[in-house]
């Protein structure tokens, strides 16, 4: 290999197929192994049922490129993302990778639960390539990014899961690479961590660092990337300037409800006096110019005198974008007896870019509220494609003018 | 060219970081949570020897023509507890690391070697244990003395080899973990550990005795390090040339196991 070419392309993947033999069909045992060799259906297993994962893909990244690959859950880009980290080899096929890199499949690689927060973030950074002379002099900073610095000491089963990301991350953040493969489950946590990631994203696009990001985030790949590919069953269905691969993807996939990423975790809690039976939305998926049409059905269990209801939208990061109660719209809701229902609709003018987004319900009561009777994270979602594309939250219909002034 | 030497020394430089760190890490974990602490790498396998002590030496009286014939028992456990940790532990080292494996890409042959150097620590300690005892035995140490690091290298080749080959094949074959269990107790009645090579045993059966790598070791380190009274391959074959099948064995199956490995490690993070 030239070295011209390397300093040029530090990631090349060169017609790569994968495949996995199905699990089942997979023998453990030596019996098996005899079996499978003399047995006459025992050929019939033996050779394995192969699924391709990867059929033929090819692209190179350039340096301090930020590229993006993108596709919906079992497209096949996890595994193309683990064979660029060498995790796992090619069935056919060559990727080269020209420098250190490091990949953040996952946050705290290796932690063990037995060590102290100081004896991991020492094990981690060996993972991550740290000889303990360099982890020293990252040390300080290291704790202090965490905000941990009266806890290291303790043994980590100790930590709050939360605590426990954060020192995973504030390792992570100090990895010194040439290419850095970033997966955007990296961004799982609440609202503040998921900020953290982003700005650390924003940092390394920055530094002109060579990424590769995998998301099905199309905003951020919109926001991040400078050109992406989109993989759908194993093959590269749409490459070039992310806008343009965003854009596709957005059209393919968007309007249909995949269910395989809904995750119906959707944190609920309150005392139940009131309860939230639904929460609707008009359409799943809005355009331009709609009105998105929230019916929310509440039920009192018990009398309540003040009930008020109210939601808020959060994007597909979790970040609360808007929201607003009955309460603050002056419209306060009739006492409720026990046993009766009341339907409450909420009309808003379509203001959101493209992505998902999230509704949370509540019910509250009680004074100023101070009772939560149901508070019900993640209850619906839905979906919005516009014509066009910014790389905002936000976006509403911008007119545009101009006039040429003459020359005097 | 440049590249590709600065890209192998990167990856030797990983590997020493990554070796250096697990070996820390696993000898912090052994004896976590235990208020003995360390103390049990020394307690064990001294247990065992009074035990084995008590019923072989002194009720059946096996052994009794051998001078410092407590030594020379202690010395065998120790060494077959060195060989049983390493091998057994193996069995599970790369299945157990998954966790590893398939987030990350590192050479796996550094698991296997982490786990068999913390081992060899302990075996360290525990020899330095057994020479204590040989002083107040007033063992007459020889010249002789300055092979044993030879025949510790054999050893750890012996061990790391059926290691190697152990941690691979469980990846596939779950049976070996139960397999090796029996192997292992076989293979301690195999072994002149409790009980001396000479008189009762014929000749022919020492002659197949000694040719196993673990006892042929055990016999030799017996021989320089406590009394030269110790039967050994030179006792029991005519030439000494059969001193090499054992040597050259463990040579060969320890580059057949690391050849093994190295073929399957490549598809570890799919199976495990």
């Amino acid at each position: 290999m030239s070295l011209k070419s390397a300093a040029n392309s530090p990631v090349e993947v060169k017609n790569v197929f994968k495949d996995f033999v199905i699990p089942h069909t997979r023998k453990y045992t030596i019996k098996s192994k005899f079996t499978s060799a003399f047995g006459k259906e025992g050929k019939r297993i033996n050779k394995g049922e192969r699924r391709p994962a990867l059929k033929g893909i090819s692209f190179d990244v350039k340096k301090g490129e930020f590229f993006g690959i993108v596709g919906r859950n079992g497209s096949g880009k996890s595994t193309l993302l683990k064979m660029i980290a060498g995790i796992y080899q090619p069935s056919a096929g060559k990727i080269s990778v020209e420098g250190k890199l490091v990949p953040f499949i996952e946050l705290g690689v290796g932690f063990n639960p037995e060590l102290s927060g100081k004896e991991n973030v020492y094990l981690n950074g060996a993972i991550l390539g740290f000889s303990k002379h360099e982890i020293d002099a990252r040390y300080e900073k290291i704790v202090q990014f965490a905000e941990l610095e009266e806890f290291m000491t303790e043994k980590l089963k100790n930590y709050s899961s939360g605590m426990q990301v954060r020192l995973a991350f504030s390792c992570a953040t100090q990895a010194q690479a040439d290419v850095l493969l970033v997966d955007e489950v990296l961004a799982v946590g609440d609202a503040d961590f998921q900020r953290k990631c982003f700005s650390y994203f924003k940092k390394l696009k920055k530094d002109n660092k060579t990424v590769i990001f995998v998301s099905h985030d199309m905003n951020a790949v919109r926001e991040y990337c400078d050109r992406a590919v989109l993989i759908e069953n194993g093959n590269i269905i749409s490459e070039g300037k992310s806008e343009k691969v965003a854009t596709m993807y957005s059209k393919l996939f968007l309007g249909e409800d995949d269910h395989e990423e809904v995750e119906q975790t959707g944190k609920r809690w309150g005392d139940n006096n009131i309860s939230i039976d639904s929460i609707t939305t008009s359409k799943k998926l809005y355009g331009v110019g709609d009105t998105l049409k929230i019916k929310q059905k509440i039920t009192a269990h018990v009398d309540v005198s003040d009930p008020i209801a109210g939601f808020r939208i959060k994007s597909s990061t979790g970040e609360a974008l808007l929201g607003t109660n009955s309460r603050i719209k002056k419209q306060d809701l009739p006492p409720m007896k026990s046993g009766e229902t009341v339907v409450v609709n909420w009309e808003l003018d379509n203001l959101l870019s493209d992505g998902k987004y999230y509704i949370d319900p509540a019910v509250v009561y009680g004074g100023s509220g101070t009772k939560i009777a149901d508070w019900w994270e993640d209850a619906a979602r839905f979906n919005v494609k516009k014509v066009e594309q910014v790389p905002y939250q936000i976006n509403p219909d911008i007119s545009v003018s101009f006039t040429k002034l003459k020359k005097r | 060219m440049m590249n590709t030497f600065k890209s192998v020394n990167e990856r030797y430089n990983y590997s020493k970081i990554l070796l250096r760190q697990l070996v820390i890490t696993e000898f912090k974990l052994r004896y976590q949570g235990s208020v003995l602490g360390y103390l049990w790498s020394l307690l064990k396998p001294l247990a065992i020897f009074a035990i084995l002590y008590f019923v072989f030496v002194r009720f059946l009286k096996i052994g009794a023509g051998i001078p410092h014939s407590a030594v020379y028992l202690l010395l065998g456990i120790v060494v077959w507890t060195f060989f049983v940790e390493i091998t057994a532990g193996s069995v599970g080292a790369i299945v157990g690391r998954g966790d590893l494996i398939r987030k990350i890409n590192f050479p796996k042959y550094i698991l296997i070697v982490a786990s068999s150097i913390s081992a060899l620590i302990n075996f360290l300690i525990n020899i330095g244990v057994v020479l204590v005892f040989a002083i107040f035995d007033r063992v007459e140490f020889t010249w002789e003395a300055l092979l044993f690091p030879l025949l510790l290298v054999e050893i750890f080749l012996l061990c790391l080899g059926i290691a190697f080959f152990l941690s691979a094949a469980y990846v596939k074959y779950r049976d070996i973990g139960f397999i090796w269990e029996v192997v292992l107790q076989g293979a301690f009645f195999a072994t002149p550990i409790i009980y001396p090579l000479g008189d009762p045993i014929p000749l022919r059966a020492q002659q197949i005795l000694i040719m196993n790598p673990v006892g042929q070791i055990v016999q030799d380190m017996r021989e320089v390090l406590i009394t030269p009274a110790t039967i050994t391959i030179e006792n029991l074959y005519s030439s000494s040339a059969y001193r090499l099948i054992p040597v050259l064995f463990v040579l060969i199956f320890f580059v057949m196991s690391a050849a093994y490995f190295r073929r399957s490690s490549k598809s570890f993070a799919e199976s495990v």
